[in-house]
Order: structure tokens, then C-alpha cells, then sequence
């Protein structure tokens, strides 16, 4: 990268994202002062998880991993799917994407900063994470699939931080960025985002402990809920991008996307059904949790109405993308992104967490469900998120915008 | 880090030279230092800081695992005012420990439970336990049929019963699950963890198929006069909230040649614990003269923990 010594340099450059970041109009500062409050809920929780304990939330010996992980999981999912975007836009040159390739990979930072929150919160001894840093700590690489997690989310941020950034910033600069500088990391970056994904899946899926995970199917539906999930919440992004600012996206866009999220979801529900055939076809002992999940086991059902739900709006949210009866008109496609998104959170998350941990390999049964301190933390992680998107996207559309102007 | 003897005025020193307040502030609140103001003593201040800081117990040298230790002991007397000795001593040549379980013997008293629970200083706040009995009924062979919370008079009829704890898999996958290293295998076959080098992020829970780990979700409590004052580093010190732990075979008796305190409880001599490479023990005789089985083998962790019928 060169930095020259032009009014537009490094410096300006920060003292304008942030200059851009402060301004807006009342409802931007509104909605700012909104995700404040959301994080500030969050730190209320953390403190009173921090005093207490773990035991502030309802996670036990037997479920020792709740919601905080299974959205963790659902947000790896999200990340992966930039490469939805990245994939047309920067290999097969397709220009409707490549207008809101950086609008995926803003998407792809926050849900990436999510993830690491939620597993930062979920460690019991979260001032002791250092021991996992190379070098001071130590890193159990390659054995544990944890480490692997960790160093392939952190290298993902990397590469979607740093890519959109110098192009950004050589837009800024009013010139066309370099291709070697940052083609080759664009091909990286792709191999990386189905590897954050796999790994996260192997991380359950290596483990013979846990028959319900232990499933080789699991990576590939991963991948597949992933780019049905992650699509839809890009297109709710560009949608908000659309009607609230002057960067204007294109119908044809929407389409391309729902086209890709359909296909998704349609694979997605034909390897659930295969898993479901597996589990009650000729139920065995390792169908247990596929009960629990389903139907409930010794009266402990919570589960039972999320998972209905889930699969429910999953099938209407991918029936109603896939015949699309009402031509593009975003109040009927949000609503149908927004069902999808909320089934595949749920069918992710913890529909795929808690029943891998119950019964527990001493066959106890019991419920969960998360604790309040559990949902504040929740929320306030989110606003985290969409904090992260939004200040990070408000700069990036204004020089876009600017040098599509320029090029005109 | 230096390396002498606690002496107040050093500790100080070295607090205003270095100390951040914010980093050892969280550090004595980590170590879960309760009452007496954040703090304590500005000398329990300056050991939780050195404490924070310390190694992988198994990169330490000899002498940084005595500073430990004293540290350790020394804090225990500023907090707890009790005196604790915390021992290291390490594995013997030519010992692999073994357990056998007899199911016939068992008549689920659960004495070896209690036993457990005050040896190895568990959270009474919890309740959590090592050893879990189960009452089964005959024609059952795994313990995940049978009932973990049986509340009556024993032994009942048509029932028998089966102990399960940590069984010190030989290939064990919580070991290879942990992200930090903080759990391992010993040379003589028991898996500990440095309770110290967890981060508490419970994925080696997740791994064991044999439900062996106990997490400490809250701060654990004991009553002081209960606290067992003979430690072993790797065994039964004293944990703090977001630790893991689990069975050890009581590494701080049996590596002195005792026996784990649940062989010693036992009322029915149910239970049997021994060296695996001495051919004259009694494990060696109830492997090759009794009928002899572990729970999942399919899993292949090779659990050191066998169960017999007479
Ligand atoms: S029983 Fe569980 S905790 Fe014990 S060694 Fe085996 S896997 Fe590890
Ligand atoms: S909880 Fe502790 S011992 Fe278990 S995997 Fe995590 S760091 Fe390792």
C-alpha cells in the first residue's frame, strides 16, 4: 500500500470515517443511541455473570454448553456466507454483486466479532484467555479442534478486515486498487470461509462422545444452512441500506440473492430429512436426542415447540422465496428472508446444541433453557454486532458512493 | 518472576514497581478472592499478581513449582488462616494405576462417595460429586438404564449397583479436545488438570463419553474445619469458580503409595486399585482370573477402569 502525502492520506482518512460515523440525521443518532443501550444491557449481564459465576446462567454439568454457543454457531454460519458474494463478484466479474460485495464482508466482521464475544462470555475464566495465545500461552494445535476454531475465525476477520479495507481506502484515494495487492487473498479468503465453517462442524462432529453430533453429515448441512441463513440476512442489510440511505441497490440483486438462498435452503432441508429418516426410521439407542428434540423425553420438552416452529417457518420461508408469488416486492420477500433466518437460528442453535449434550453419556434427561443474565448478554452481544456493521458500513457506502459519482 | 521465600517487604516493592491495579485487580478477582474488600492484604495483592502470571504447570521447573506452591500456601494462610500442604510428587517408574470394580459386591451405600466429596475438597455448595452409584436392574449392563438418584434403604432386591467415576481413559478424548493443554495423561495413567491453566471452556466435558468432568459453575464452598489440608497440586487443592475438574485416583494418596479414599470407604470391598505393571497385584489377579468389562469400548479410549462379577 502506498500512502501519499496527498490531503488524503491515512490520517484523513480515519478523521473522516469517523467524522461520517458521528454525523446523520435525528433517526441515525436515534438508532445509534438504541445499539448503545442494547450493548449497555449486555454489560449489566456480564457484570453479574462475572461476580457469580457460570451459575448465573442455566447451563449445568449436563448442559454444559447453552446459548451462547449454539449462536455462536449460527453467526460462523452467517460469516461463511460473504463468500456468496465474494465468489461472483470477484472471480466471475459479475457487477450487480460486485456493488454490494462490501456490504457481505461488513456482515461477514460483525458476525465474526459476535462469535468471539459469545465464546469470550462463555468461558468460565475469561481473564485467563491469554493461555490460548501462541507464543505466552498454549495453543493444543492441531489436536483440539478448538484450536483450530480459533485460529481459522481470527485469520477470516483478518482477511475480510484487510481486503475491503485497502480497497476501500484506494477508492478513498480516488484510485483503482491494485489487483495483485489483493487478488490472490480474495481466492485465500474463499477456500477460508468453507474451512471456518467445516471446522466449526468437526469441532461436534469429532466428538464419538455425542452420537447426535457425531454425524458426517454435519459439515455439509453447516455449509448449506449457512449460505441459505447468510444471504438472507445480507439481503435484510441491503434492504435497510436501500430505503435509509442513498446507495441504491438494484432489484436485480435481490433476485440473484434469493436465488442463491433457495437453492441453499432447498439442500438444507433434504439433508434434515435424511437425518430425520436416520433417527426414527428404526429408532436405536443413539436416537435419544432426536427424540428429546422432537418429542420430548421423560417430560422434558422444551424443546419440543422450537424445533415444530423451526422446521415449520423453515419450509414456508424457503416455499415462499422459492415460488416468489409476488414479483420482488420486498413486504412480502423480507418477511419470508426473516422466517428462513429465524428457523435456521433455531434448528442451529439450539436445536443442535442442547440435544447433542441430553441425555447426558449417564442417560440423565433434563431441560434447559436460557437464563436471563443469559439473554441479556445475548442482546447485548447483537447490538455489538450491528454496531460494528453499521460504523463500519456508513463510512465504506459514502466512498463508494463518492467514486462511482467520480467515475461517471 | 523472582524466586525466594515470601517476605512482606519484597512483595511490596515489587507491587509498586510493577503492579497495575486494573490486571492484578483482576486477578484476585479471578482467583475468587472473597470478603476482606477487593483486595485483602496488599501481600495477598502481590501473589495473586505473581500468581496470574505463572506457567503451564508442566513447563515449570522444580523451583518455580515450589514458588508456586508457597505462594499457594501462603495465600491460603492470609485468606483462609489454615495451613495447607500442597504436595508436586511426581509419577514412579514402572506404575500404571488400575481399578476394578465389583458388581456383585456393591450394595450401594454410597460411602465411597462421601469419602470422595471430603478427600478431594468438592463443592458442597453444589453438591458435585466424582462417584455416581446407580441402581440397576438385572438384565441391565449400562449404567445410563439404571437410576443415578435412588433415595432408599439398600440393598434393594432385584437390584444391584454400579459406580462410575473418571475411568482414566488410556487414549482419552478429553484430553485431545482441550485448546490450551491445560488436561493431560500422566505417565502412570491418571489424567489431571491444571486447575490453574483452564480457561473454563468446557469443551473436554463435551468429549468424554463416560460423563468423568465436573465444572465449577459457582465459587465452590467448604466448611473450614472440613477442608482436607493435604494437597496435591494436580489433585485435590482447592479449586475456584470456572475450573474444571475430575477424578484423580486421589493423586495426592495413591502417588504415596496409599489407596484412593473411595477403595478405602468401601464397606463391601467392592473396590480394588492397583499398580497394572506389577504382576502380583490384586488388579493383575482380577483381570486374569475374573470375568472382566468396561463400558463403551466401541469408543476406543481404553478406560483403565474394568467392572467384575464374581
Ligand atoms: S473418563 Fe472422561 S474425563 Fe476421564 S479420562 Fe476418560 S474421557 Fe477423560
Ligand atoms: S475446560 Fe479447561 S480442561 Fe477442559 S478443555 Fe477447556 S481449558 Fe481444557
Amino acid at each position: 500500500m502506498k500512502k501519499e502525502t496527498t490531503p488524503k492520506n491515512l490520517i484523513s482518512f480515519i478523521k473522516d470515517t469517523l467524522l461520517w460515523n458521528l454525523s446523520g440525521s435525528i433517526g441515525y443518532q436515534i438508532y445509534l443511541c438504541i445499539l448503545v443501550c442494547l450493548m449497555l444491557t449486555g454489560v449489566y449481564g456480564y457484570v453479574i455473570q462475572f461476580k457469580l459465576g457460570l451459575s448465573a446462567t442455566n447451563m449445568s454439568n449436563i448442559v454444559s454448553w447453552g446459548f451462547y454457543i449454539s449462536n455462536f454457531t449460527f453467526l460462523v454460519g452467517v460469516a461463511a456466507a460473504a463468500v456468496m458474494l465474494i465468489l461472483p463478484s470477484y472471480i466471475f466479474n459479475d457487477k450487480d454483486l460486485h456493488k454490494v460485495v462490501i456490504i457481505g464482508e461488513v456482515v461477514a466482521v460483525g458476525s465474526l466479532v459476535m462469535c468471539m464475544t459469545f465464546v469470550f462470555v462463555d468461558l468460565g475464566r475469561p481473564l485467563q484467555f491469554w493461555h490460548l495465545v501462541p507464543g505466552i500461552g498454549q495453543l493444543n494445535f492441531p489436536s483440539s479442534l478448538l484450536s483450530w476454531d480459533i485460529l481459522v475465525l481470527n485469520g477470516y476477520l483478518a482477511l475480510n478486515a484487510l481486503i475491503p479495507a485497502y480497497i476501500v481506502f484506494c477508492h478513498y484515494q480516488g484510485k483503482e486498487p491494485v489487483g495483485k495487492y489483493y487478488k490472490p487473498f480474495i481466492f485465500i479468503s474463499i477456500g477460508w470461509a468453507v474451512a471456518i465453517h467445516m471446522v466449526t462442524a468437526f469441532l461436534y462432529q469429532g466428538l464419538p462422545a455425542r452420537p447426535f453430533w457425531n454425524n458426517p453429515l454435519m459439515g455439509p448441512r453447516f455449509l448449506a444452512s449457512a449460505f441459505a441463513a447468510g444471504p438472507a440476512i445480507i439481503s435484510l442489510v441491503l434492504h435497510v441500506v436501500n430505503s435509509t440511505t442513498d446507495y441504491k441497490i438494484d432489484n436485480k440483486i435481490f433476485n440473484k440473492l434469493r436465488i442463491i438462498i433457495v437453492s441453499a435452503a432447498v439442500i438444507n432441508l433434504l439433508m434434515l430429512f435424511s437425518e430425520i429418516f436416520k433417527e426414527f426410521y428404526f429408532p436405536t439407542h443413539h436416537s435419544q436426542s432426536a427424540i428429546y428434540l422432537f418429542f420430548g423425553l421423560e417430560g422434558h420438552n422444551s424443546l419440543v415447540p422450537w424445533i415444530w416452529t423451526a422446521i415449520s417457518i423453515n419450509v414456508l420461508g424457503t416455499l415462499m422465496l422459492a415460488f416468489n408469488p409476488f414479483r420482488e416486492r420486498q413486504v412480502f420477500l423480507m418477511p419470508a428472508l426473516v422466517l428462513l433466518i429465524v428457523g435456521i437460528w433455531i434448528e442451529k442453535g439450539i436445536g443442535l446444541i442442547v440435544p447433542g449434550l441430553v441425555p447426558s453419556p449417564m442417560g440423565e434427561i433434563i431441560s434447559y433453557s436460557p437464563s436471563n443474565v443469559e439473554l441479556f448478554i445475548t442482546i447485548g452481544v447483537v447490538g455489538l454486532g450491528m454496531f460494528v456493521v453499521t460504523i463500519l458500513l456508513k463510512p465504506a457506502l459514502i466512498i463508494e458512493k463518492r467514486y462511482e459519482d467520480m467515475d461517471i | 518472576m523472582d524466586s525466594e521465600k515470601p517476605k512482606k517487604m519484597n512483595r511490596r516493592a515489587f507491587l509498586k514497581g510493577t503492579a497495575s491495579a486494573a490486571i492484578a485487580g483482576g486477578a484476585a478477582v479471578t482467583t475468587g478472592c472473597k470478603g476482606k474488600g477487593l483486595l485483602g492484604s496488599s501481600e495477598a495483592f502481590a501473589l495473586e499478581f505473581q500468581e496470574y502470571f505463572k506457567k503451564h504447570y508442566r513447563l515449570m521447573t522444580q523451583a518455580e513449582r515450589e514458588n508456586t506452591v508457597s505462594r499457594l500456601e501462603r495465600l491460603a494462610r492470609l485468606r483462609q488462616h489454615i495451613d495447607l500442604d500442597i504436595d508436586t510428587t511426581g509419577p514412579s517408574d514402572a506404575v500404571l494405576y488400575g481399578y476394578a470394580f465389583n458388581v456383585t459386591r456393591c450394595e450401594g451405600f454410597m460411602e465411597c462417595v462421601q469419602a470422595c466429596v471430603k478427600e478431594n475438597n468438592l463443592d458442597r455448595k453444589s453438591n458435585t460429586q466424582y462417584i455416581r452409584i446407580f441402581e440397576m436392574e438385572h438384565g441391565q449392563m449400562s449404567p445410563d438404564q439404571g437410576d443415578g438418584k435412588y433415595f432408599h434403604m439398600v440393598p434393594r432386591q432385584g437390584h444391584f449397583y454400579m459406580g462410575v467415576q473418571c475411568f482414566q481413559c488410556d487414549n482419552p478424548p478429553c484430553v485431545k479436545a482441550c485448546p490450551t493443554k491445560a488436561t493431560w495423561k500422566e505417565p502412570d495413567g491418571i489424567v489431571v488438570v491444571d486447575y490453574d491453566w483452564c480457561i473454563g471452556c468446557r469443551y473436554c466435558m463435551a468429549a468424554c463419553p463416560y460423563w468423568g468432568r465436573r465444572f465449577n459453575w459457582n465459587q465452590p464452598e467448604i466448611p473450614e474445619a472440613e477442608i482436607t489440608r493435604k494437597q496435591h497440586y494436580l489433585g485435590n487443592r482447592q479449586r475456584v469458580r470456572g475450573m474444571m475438574e475430575k477424578c484423580t485416583f486421589c493423586i495426592q494418596r495413591t502417588r504415596k503409595g496409599k489407596l484412593p479414599a473411595c477403595v478405602d470407604a468401601c464397606p463391601t470391598g467392592a473396590r480394588v486399585f492397583g499398580n497394572l505393571l506389577d504382576p502380583d497385584s490384586e488388579i493383575r489377579f482380577v483381570l486374569e482370573n475374573k470375568k472382566v468389562y468396561r463400558l463403551k469400548e466401541d469408543l476406543g479410549t481404553e478406560p483403565k477402569f474394568w467392572y467384575f462379577i464374581d
